[in-house]
């Protein structure tokens, strides 16, 4: 059209519009950049013209660089004058220019303002429509804020051209400037009902936007959004509505219930594959929803498989992509309707497209279970040979450990197979995983005693053959695996069958090729095995083996010792001086294993992650404290204390602080000794009999040996397919057992009761191959599990978060739940009259459990002489606070309640009320609902630790005084005693003797509360405050007779 | 809501860009040149999804044009690609039969049209109609190109 008209007329310098810069761009390949600069001076000159025609040819030019990535930010301002011309064909590159190049940081657009409101009132719709859409992709919060009325009343424009946009860039509005949002809303409401269906279309999609990050606001328009669903042939509306109910039914069951029926029948009927999706997704979320206690349910999920798996199969990929993704929301709650559809999933492994087979993958981890671990992994062991591309088959080796390993290896049963599943995995090549296999062997070699011997002969296996995992790539990740099977095999290595042939494995020339660390492993180890070697060969006169090993390694490790590592230079030649001076003991026939060996001595146990925060502080230890006080400033100079000198002399103030006194240095001294003496990480000059928490027996649990005369490699079968095989026969052959057994029983119990029948094999009766004590990780000693440790530690309620006292008043419409939470804030105005100020912050948790809306509820109790609830200021003692929440149908909400306690030596109770009104369809009540707290004393007890020194001074101090109790009728073995006294009423175990222990705890107010407890139930009790003790024994014996 | 949608050539040029949410332009610059890359790789027949940090890609090939979109993770796929598809419906009406060079030569018209069609990241117009209609109104108040030349340029 009109272009070749300008062909012809490109002399004229300033003529050169898009077009052109467009085909000179085109023509400049080689020096583009250089062109465009050209063309940038170009307009530069253009933009100086007072001519609006070519300002705005100028900026035209300018926003399709502005897309080929230049910076074009300095034009700002011509920009502006384009948007403010007259003529809409410059107005229009104006806004478009200005869409494609402002943002929030662009300062020319607070010029904007009134030239953007001026366009808004135009009577042209199509300048109102330009700044419209300019608007939405520039909007700031001072445009959002000055131009909200002027959109708002937009929304009522006569042409459904502009009300459709202007509702839309309201939600732009509103994120910008929140507070538009509450006068807009009515407006934005009527508009769902607006005579146009674009306007109305444009409606629900700002409220389902609004509503998909705040649902709880727009619930109350679920009624208007039925009927619009029901009513509506647009799809893409419908979908909209159907999206914003999947928002809203978490909050509210009943409209999932209303939702499943209108939702299924479009299901059924809809061609539109969107469509189905959106439903399906919702009907999911729906579902989820609804925990249970819905008749239909199943036949709802199964409709929704179903559809699912027509979608998967469907020739076209998307919807097999989709029909996957929707499939992994579906297994989260009803993981059993999905692991019907293995085989289908499965075969999307083979798809061609990686997307479809990645998601396949993500839901295989969730279908694993006892029965099928092996046979999955075995088929995506046959795909991981398969794949191409390194990044693919990266993702399979992730995800085969990940299913394996997920739930501290709860689907294992044979801890065999998974060993050589992971020694399989080292094969692949140019793997970046090798960590990975790693860290695995180690954390089963570790923690499953009964597999260390296979674990042990297969690492060897692997270490003889480590040139086949090294290959020609040095920086091979896989070689990662080595620094395990080298640790593995010398750790263990008592399993080892023939320890001399592992250890000239690793002490190859070879070896000196792999990375540092892995190096230094080896040498570590390989001092390991040669204890076991001497210890092999412990006995042996003159023994010949024990003195060729020494030479080997005399022979090898110098290798290492030249290593340009340090750490293996270090530890190399620190085994070298050893092993030579073994050698000269040889010589001399002497008997040096049993030495060597104790270098050895001792097992490392797995420490749990949490340990060291369990540690207790040892008493008098102040982690806080300054070791050396800083230097003071000059304003110390007054705080100085004046009593201490009568005469005071001028002093430096610097040397005062580092001058000690030998007494004080003493003293010093021995506070160290002391708190070395009680920390369990001092290691002291005689080794002490630090308790370790084991699992009780678990060197008794009977192993079943595994014939292990298979042939570790078998020629065209991988190995684990073989304990595949295995594992099978023996679940056959264990189900034939168990059904002899049952036969039996049936026999002995003939006719009393038909048992159904096994079928199909269920989950809990896989009996794993071998008893496989996971060891549990360590903690320090006294330290309690607990859940808090992952809470957030800025909870200002957390530091003294003592107790879950339980006390559950029951309403027909309110479940009530109160929790203690003691905060300790002495008021240091009191402290001085040793009077404590106590705050208890008393956590309630309001359930409504009706089906009506519960409002207007008032808390309140009744104060007693020692106990008082904090009021506002201005209140009356008797006044009732206000819980400052509604509660909708199935919610519950937490309110806080402080309280002033002043003595904790008596347990409390308080009565209290609370009101409410119960408000539904028909008609409103007043309730009341009568509570009690108790505060009991066990609460105010904080767990302190103590040390039995520490403990036993007290005792000697003589300022306790002591009462007993005697608990009867207790038959539960002694340490379930203990942890039953620690764990309700806040003790730790100071020492443990035979048939007794002392057990010590603090209150918040200094109290000191020490018991002996003794295995013939009864309790000796000390405590500097008789009331208290007395209320705490009472309380125990509350607890054990409750057992 | 979509937050940005691109067309880029084959060789990964890109043609158009819309930001329906404020991006920097570090970020423009990383999005384009990340998404290009994912998308351009994968082999024909694939499916037109990608999960891409927090957003999903949805993407589809017309002729040498790839048109890609970021939606957020509560939005409908397919329906995306309906809409992409509408897309080049309405680019097809309005040039005649419309290819890569058309949207290279007349990229503001292309946005006047993306702009009739979604505003803010959602769907303002699906009447292929409506849309010519506004168009059509909206260029007659242009003025034509000989007006424009027959202009003096000072």
């Amino acid at each position: 059209m009109a272009l070749k008209i300008v062909k012809g007329s490109i002399d004229r310098m300033f003529d050169k519009n898009l077009q052109d810069l467009v085909r000179g761009i085109r023509n400049h390949k080689e020096d583009e950049a250089k062109y465009i600069s050209t063309c940038i001076d170009e307009i530069k000159q253009e933009l100086k013209q007072d001519n609006i025609a070519v300002k705005a040819n100028a900026v035209c030019k300018l926003t399709y660089l502005q897309m080929l990535g230049y910076d074009v930010s300095w034009a700002a301002f011509n920009i502006v004058e384009v948007m403010s011309s007259s003529k809409f064909t410059y107005k229009r590159i104006g806004y478009l220019a200005a869409s494609q190049c402002f943002h929030e940081g662009t300062d020319v657009i607070m010029l904007t303002t009134n030239q953007i409101r001026k366009d808004l009132s135009s009577p042209n719709q199509y300048d109102t429509g330009v700044a419209l859409t300019g608007l939405s992709c520039f909007v700031t919060p001072d445009l959002a804020r000055d131009l909200a009325n002027d959109i708002m009343t937009l929304m009522s424009h006569t042409k459904p051209y502009i009300r459709k946009k202007a509702v839309l860039i309201m939600y732009k509005v509103f994120l910008k400037y929140p507070e538009s949002l509450r006068p807009a809303f009515p407006r934005l409401k009527e508009k769902l009902e607006d005579p146009d269906p674009g306007v109305q279309s444009a409606a629900v999609n700002v409220i389902c936007e609004l509503a998909r990050r705040n649902p709880k606001n727009y619930l109350s328009l679920a009624p208007l959004f039925f009927k619009l669903m029901t009513s509506s042939t647009n799809n893409w509306v419908l979908i909209k509505i159907i999206k914003l109910f999947g928002a809203l039914t978490p909050l509210e069951p009943r409209l999932g219930k209303k939702l499943i029926e209108p939702l299924t029948n479009l299901i059924h009927s809809t061609s539109a594959m969107s469509l189905l999706y959106e439903c399906v997704n919702t009907v999911i979320a729906v579902l989820i929803s609804l925990s249970s206690g819905m008749p239909n349910h199943s036949a709802s999920i199964q409709l929704c498989v179903q559809k699912l798996r027509i979608l998967i199969e469907d020739s076209d990929q998307n919807l097999k992509y989709l029909g996957l993704l929707a499939m992994s929301k579906i297994l989260k709650t009803h993981p059993k309707s999905v692991q019907s559809h293995k085989d289908l999933i499965l075969q999307c492994l083979d798809d061609k497209d990686e997307s479809i087979r990645l998601r396949a993958l993500d839901l295989l981890y969730g279908m694993v279970s006892k029965k099928n671990l092996m046979e999955i992994v075995k088929k995506l062991m046959l795909h991981v040979d398969k794949a191409e591309g390194t990044t693919y088959r990266d993702e399979l080796l992730t995800k085969i450990i990940d299913i394996c390993s997920q739930s501290n290896f709860q689907y294992i049963t044979n801890f065999e197979w998974y060993i050589s599943i992971l020694v399989e995995l080292t094969r692949l090549e140019g793997t970046r995983h090798g960590h990975l296999i790693a860290s695995q062997m180690l954390d089963v070699a570790i923690r499953v005693k009964a597999i260390r011997g296979f674990a042990v002969a297969q690492m060897a296996t692997l270490l003889d053959n480590a040139h086949l995992l090294t290959g020609n790539t040095q920086r091979n990740g896989i070689c990662e695996v080595l620094y395990a099977a080298a640790w593995i095999c010398g750790e263990f290595s008592e399993h080892l069958e023939d320890p001399m042939q592992t250890l000239e494995a690793m002490l190859r020339p070879k070896v000196a090729t792999l990375p540092g660390h892995i190096q230094a492993v080896y040498v570590q180890n390989a001092a390991k095995l040669f204890a076991t070697v001497l210890r092999k060969h412990d006995g042996e006169t003159e023994s010949q083996a024990a003195q060729e090993t020494s030479q080997l390694l005399i022979d090898r490790l110098p290798l290492f010792v030249q290593s340009a590592n340090l750490e293996v230079q270090e530890r190399a030649s620190c085994i070298l001086q050893l092993v030579k001076y073994i050698q000269k003991l040889q010589q001399k026939n002497v008997e040096v294993a049993e030495e060597v060996t104790a270098l050895f001595a001792g097992e490392l146990n797995p420490v749990a992650p949490k340990a060291q925060k369990k540690v207790p502080i040892p008493e008098g230890l102040d982690l806080d404290a300054w070791i050396n006080e800083p230097p003071s400033g000059s304003e110390s100079e007054d705080e100085k204390p004046k009593a201490v000198f009568a005469k005071e002399e001028p002093k430096h103030s610097r040397s005062r602080h580092t001058e000690v006194d030998e007494k004080e240095l003493a003293r010093r001294r021995e506070v160290r000794k002391q708190e070395q003496a009680s920390n369990p990480f001092y290691i002291k000059a005689s080794p002490s009999s630090q308790k370790v928490y084991d699992a009780p027996g678990v060197e008794h649990i009977p192993v079943v040996q595994i014939d292990l005369s298979v042939p570790l490699k078998v020629p065209g079968m991988p190995m684990s397919d073989q304990y595949l095989k295995l594992e099978e026969e023996r679940r056959q052959k264990e189900k034939a057992e168990r059904k002899k057994k049952e036969k039996k029983k049936k026999r002995e119990k003939r006719g009393k009761e038909r048992k159904a029948d096994s079928g199909p094999e269920s989950e809990e009766d896989i009996t794993p191959a071998h008893q496989v004590d996971i060891v549990t990780e360590e903690m320090p000693e006294n330290a309690l599990p607990s859940d808090d440790d992952d809470k957030d530690p800025n909870d200002p309620h957390k530091a003294l978060d003592i107790d879950l006292d339980k006390y559950v008043p029951h309403c027909r419409h309110l479940q009530f739940i109160h929790v203690l939470h003691i905060v300790m804030c002495r008021n240091e105005f009191f402290s001085k009259t040793e009077i404590y100020d106590f705050k208890v912050v008393v956590s309630v948790i309001f359930e409504n459990k009706s089906d009506s809306f519960l409002k207007a509820m008032e808390f309140n109790v009744l104060d007693s002489l020692n106990s008082k609830l904090q009021r506002p200021e201005g209140a009356g003692a008797h006044d009732s606070l206000t819980v400052p929440f509604q509660l909708p149908p199935g919610v519950s909400n937490e309110a806080r309640f402080v309280f002033s306690v002043q003595s904790i030596v008596m347990p409390q109770k308080l009565k209290g009320t609370l009101t409410f009104i119960v408000k539904s369809d028909e008609s409103s009540t007043h309730e009341k609902l009568d509570f009690k707290l108790h505060f009991t004393c066990t609460s105010y007890l904080i767990t302190t630790p103590c040390y039995s020194d520490a403990y036993a001074k007290l005792l000697e101090s003589g300022d306790l005084k002591g009462s007993s109790l005697r608990l009867e009728g207790i038959n539960m073995p002694f340490h379930h005693l203990l942890a039953r006294i620690c764990f309700h009423h806040h003790f730790s175990v100071v020492e443990r003797i035979d048939s007794c222990a002392s057990m010590y705890s603090r209150s918040i107010q200094g109290h000191h509360v020490c018991l002996l407890v003794k295995t013939t139930v009864s309790i000796d009790a000390k405590c500097d405050e008789p009331s208290l003790l007395g209320n705490v024994l009472d309380e125990i014996k509350q607890t054990f007779s409750k057992c | 809501m979509m937050r940005f949608l691109l067309l880029f050539s084959r060789q990964g040029k890109l043609r158009l860009q819309k930001w329906f949410m404020a991006f920097s332009d570090r970020d423009k610059k990383k999005i384009i040149r990340d998404v290009t890359q994912m998308v351009l790789v994968r082999p024909p027949k694939s499916c037109n999804f990608l999960q891409w940090r927090d957003l999903k890609i949805v993407y589809r090939r017309y002729a040498s044009l790839y048109f890609c979109c970021g939606l957020e993770q509560g939005d409908n796929e397919l329906l995306t690609l309906e809409l992409l598809h509408r897309y080049v419906e309405l680019l097809d009406q309005y040039f005649g039969n419309v290819c890569e060079l058309d949207i290279i030569f007349n990229f503001e018209k292309a946005y006047f049209i993306l702009d009739e069609f979604i505003i803010g990241g959602e769907v303002q117009e699906t009447s292929k109609a409506s849309v010519a209609k506004s168009m059509e109104e909206a260029d007659s108040l242009q003025e034509t190109m000989e007006e424009y030349l027959n202009k003096p340029t000072y």
